[in-house]
């Protein structure tokens, strides 16, 4: 459904962010980017959805070419990518319930949007995404109100409302403590399912990603070094995407933490 | 290191030589500087008049009391043109000021090698003229009264609304904006959703704020015929007529008192 | 869950009675101040023509028919602008301890509170008024209007950046015995001293704008000037005289704000 081709982008200061990638994600796949920091996971996906301009190669969604799209066309591709953000990027002056409905906003035209009149059925949708991620009684306190793993959930309806046929997500727990960031990883996936979206989520919790994530693609300095399931990522793999380290440190702190996970399952639903 | 050797101790200095010749030539040059000024001043001044200025002022304040009360009933009418003045003045500025202040933003403005420049030099000139010599100008073009007034107040008021909130604009928190931009927004739609609640407090603080400069700024526009409260002190000040300034002075302050706690209860009712 | 529920942001006043009241107020308000104003159409319109001519001006400024008053007037200007900044500064800088109200005793405190007050109420062109009154025509009163203006701005402000500092410093300083000059002197000093010294530049900046408003009471400068050129419609000696002002300004802005950044 997804596919890049040959995909660059070097910044103006002379850096290669990413070096020719070459990926295919297919309808409903959950894929997790992992990597150092610095190794362009967020340029990646920022060349998708264009917030980052690639300077070579092609993204094709659906077929359709999106690098050389002009602007209307952009707004109509980005209509169909959702995008969750590290730091959540909710507009903090806004309603939870109008930053949930901003995800709307390009199929309403201006004056409908300014003056808040949004279709009855968008909201709907966003009453029932609201309940759906556990904040439905929070509709209309302002975003800045909320803790860190609230702010995600809205960030997640945000990008749900859309309907889209491709998640972005970029760290989406780089800001939340252990425990809400499976929570959140959890959200994500299973929403996922459910939906039959595809997602990449650039992760940089080799486990979190192990646990939630259906395929796993390693990127180190632009390029890729791993692409397969994630029972292939091995000590020799983790060294290549991220240089010398003890890994079976990481990977024993992953079962145990598997164990303790299938406890607070319930609270989340 | 401010520490030097001499023969055998080491001398503790608070600054090295270097540091302090420049501080004794700022001083020097900047003493030598104001002396200067001071005596083209002094040549300019008779000083006998100044001398005299105690009696002088003595004889105004005996003058200047009591207040000539029942003069407040011809104060009505232009205390209400000054505030008039004052607030539609501030409207028409911020109607004017968000658009020069979207072009003069470095990350909205949609040409930053035209147009900015254009929108920085708008705001510059506004800024550099007080809103008297506006006044002046749009007397002489409009003729005297209270719309030279409002208008002068607009065009002294655009550059400093549209400053501070460019300045805003700049420092908005770019995420929220590229979040709406990848739900399909358009370009209205990323600005009205990504950008204006983030400048929304800067803009009703500063608009807030010049209100209360603009009340103070009103109250001498009459000086030169663009109405309120200043032509009757005007009027006053040529026929001598101390008593009634005395009242007027003590209007103004009261008004500039009531527009200052009017502000700050604003201030903290939006904020 | 309800399967269709109407949802409205909230409103930004909540009580409906005071929401609706402040809406006509309002709108009341705008209506009668709109309606007070009173525009004359025909003289507008006769003075459209003067207006295009001044625009023209701009374009055509005239340096050179008056240009010894146009000389004279700036330098005038300049010279006020100096020597009030900083006649104001040095006697801003005690009132500004007075009005401290973490250095000084509560009647110090309220009595320089209110001249500061008092300087920030009116606007500096009564002021003028007053002074040239009292001491005659010429440069002299108009710097005696702006040190007094300037009085109100930066005693304010440096006390409350005296306000704002850390005790915690000038405890350390009073704690080793030293006198009050010296508490001063290294506990306060060096923490407001940047502020000090970017609200100083600031303030010169605004005072030479202010300089050429208190022209126009006859208190010096390059105001009396301009206004003649208005008087006299000469259109393109005021345009001048403005251009002159904006470059004035553009470059003290510009070098107050390299120096602020060595300073800080």
């Amino acid at each position: 459904m997804l596919e890049l081709k040959k995909l660059g982008k070097k910044y103006r200061t002379g850096d290669r962010a990413l070096k020719e990638v070459d990926l295919t994600v297919p309808a409903g796949q959950v894929l997790a980017l992992i990597g150092p920091s610095g190794a362009g996971k967020s340029t990646l996906i920022r060349c998708i959805n264009r917030l980052v301009e690639p300077t070579s190669g092609d993204v094709l969604l659906e077929g359709e070419s999106l690098t050389h799209l002009r602007s209307s066309g952009l707004r109509r591709v980005r209509r169909k990518i959702g995008m969750i953000f590290q730091e959540y990027a909710l507009v903090e002056r806004l309603s939870v319930m109008e930053n949930v409905l901003s995800g709307r906003l390009g199929y309403v035209g201006f004056w409908a949007s300014y003056f808040r009149r949004f279709p009855q059925s968008d909201i709907d949708t966003a009453f029932s995404l609201l309940d759906r991620v556990g904040l439905e009684p929070m509709a209309d306190k302002r975003a800045d109100e909320l803790s860190g793993g609230q702010r995600q959930r809205v960030g997640i309806a945000r990008a749900l409302i859309q309907k889209p046929e491709l998640l972005l997500v970029d760290e989406p727990t780089a800001s939340l403590d252990p425990k809400t960031s499976r929570q959140i990883m959890r959200l994500i996936t299973e929403l996922c399912t459910e939906r039959k979206l595809a997602a990449i989520i650039n992760i940089h919790d080799v486990a979190l990603a192990q646990m939630f994530a259906q395929r796993i693609v390693g990127l180190q300095a632009g390029s890729i070094v791993y692409d397969g399931n994630p029972e292939g990522l091995t000590s020799d793999v983790l060294t290549q995407i991220y240089g010398e380290e003890d890994w079976t440190a990481v990977r024993k702190q992953q079962s145990s933490e598997s164990e303790r996970d299938i406890g607070d399952l319930e609270e989340n639903l | 290191m401010p520490v030097e050797m001499n023969s055998q101790e080491k001398i503790w200095k608070h600054r090295d030589r270097k540091t302090q010749l420049t501080h004794w030539a700022i001083w020097f040059f900047g003493t030598a500087l104001f002396v200067w000024c001071w005596q083209l001043v002094s040549e300019k001044t008779e000083w006998f008049f100044v001398l005299d200025a105690p009696t002088i002022a003595a004889d105004i304040g005996s003058r200047m009391v009591p207040p000539r009360w029942e003069y407040i009933d011809k104060l009505w009418v232009p205390l209400w043109d000054t505030l008039n003045i004052a607030t539609l003045g501030t409207l028409l500025a911020l109607v004017l000021a968000v658009p020069v202040a979207f072009l003069a933003a470095r990350n909205t403005s949609p040409s930053p090698t035209l147009l900015r420049p254009i929108a920085l030099l708008v705001i510059v000139s506004s800024r550099s003229i007080n809103s008297l010599i506006w006044s002046l100008l749009l007397v002489s073009i409009l003729g005297p009264g209270v719309l030279a007034g409002i208008i002068a107040i607009a065009l002294r008021s655009i550059g400093f609304v549209a400053k501070l909130l460019y300045e805003a604009i700049e420092e908005i928190d770019e995420n929220q904006v590229e979040a709406i931009k990848t739900t399909g927004a358009s370009r209205s739609q990323v600005i009205a959703y990504g950008i204006v609640p983030q400048i929304l407090p800067t803009f009703v603080g500063v608009s807030v704020f010049r209100w209360d400069i603009n009340i103070r700024e009103s109250t001498v526009l009459g000086l030169v015929g663009a109405g309120g409260i200043g032509l009757q002190l005007q009027a006053s000040l040529n026929i001598l007529a101390w008593p009634q300034v005395t009242l007027i002075l003590l209007m103004i302050f009261l008004t500039v008192l009531f527009s200052e706690w009017l502000s700050a209860k604003a201030r903290h009712a939006i904020i | 869950m309800n399967a269709s529920r109407t949802w409205r942001p909230k409103p930004f006043i909540e009580n409906p009675k005071l929401r609706w009241g402040i809406t006509i107020g309002v709108l009341l308000y705008m209506l009668l101040a709109l309606g007070s104003v009173e525009v004359n159409w025909m003289r507008i319109y006769a003075g459209l023509d003067r207006g295009l001519q001044f625009f023209a001006a701009f374009a055509q400024p005239n340096f050179t028919e008056r240009w010894t008053d146009i000389s004279e007037g700036l330098a005038e200007s300049l010279v006020m602008t100096v020597v009030s900044t900083v006649i104001g500064i040095i006697i801003s800088i005690p009132i500004a301890l007075g009005a401290s109200r973490n250095l000084a005793p509560l009647p110090i405190y309220l009595f320089c509170r209110a001249i500061i007050t008092l300087s920030r109420t009116f606007q500096e062109v009564i002021i003028a008024i007053l002074f040239v009154a009292i001491f005659g025509f010429g440069p002299f009163a108009g710097v005696l209007t702006i040190s007094f203006a300037t009085i109100g701005f930066l005693a304010k402000l440096l006390a409350e950046a005296i306000e704002n500092i850390d005790p915690g410093q000038g405890e350390a300083v009073r704690s080793t015995g030293a006198r009050w000059w010296q508490w001063l002197n290294y506990g306060i000093q060096p923490q407001v001293m940047p502020r000090l010294i970017g609200l100083s530049l600031y303030r010169l900046d605004i005072n030479f704008r202010e300089s050429a408003v208190v022209g126009l009471v006859g208190a010096g400068g390059i105001g009396a000037t301009l206004n003649t050129a208005f008087d006299r419609y000469e259109f393109d000696t005021a345009a001048a005289i403005l251009i002159l002002i904006i470059g004035i300004v553009m470059f003290a802005e510009y070098s107050s704000s390299a120096i602020r950044k060595r300073v800080q």
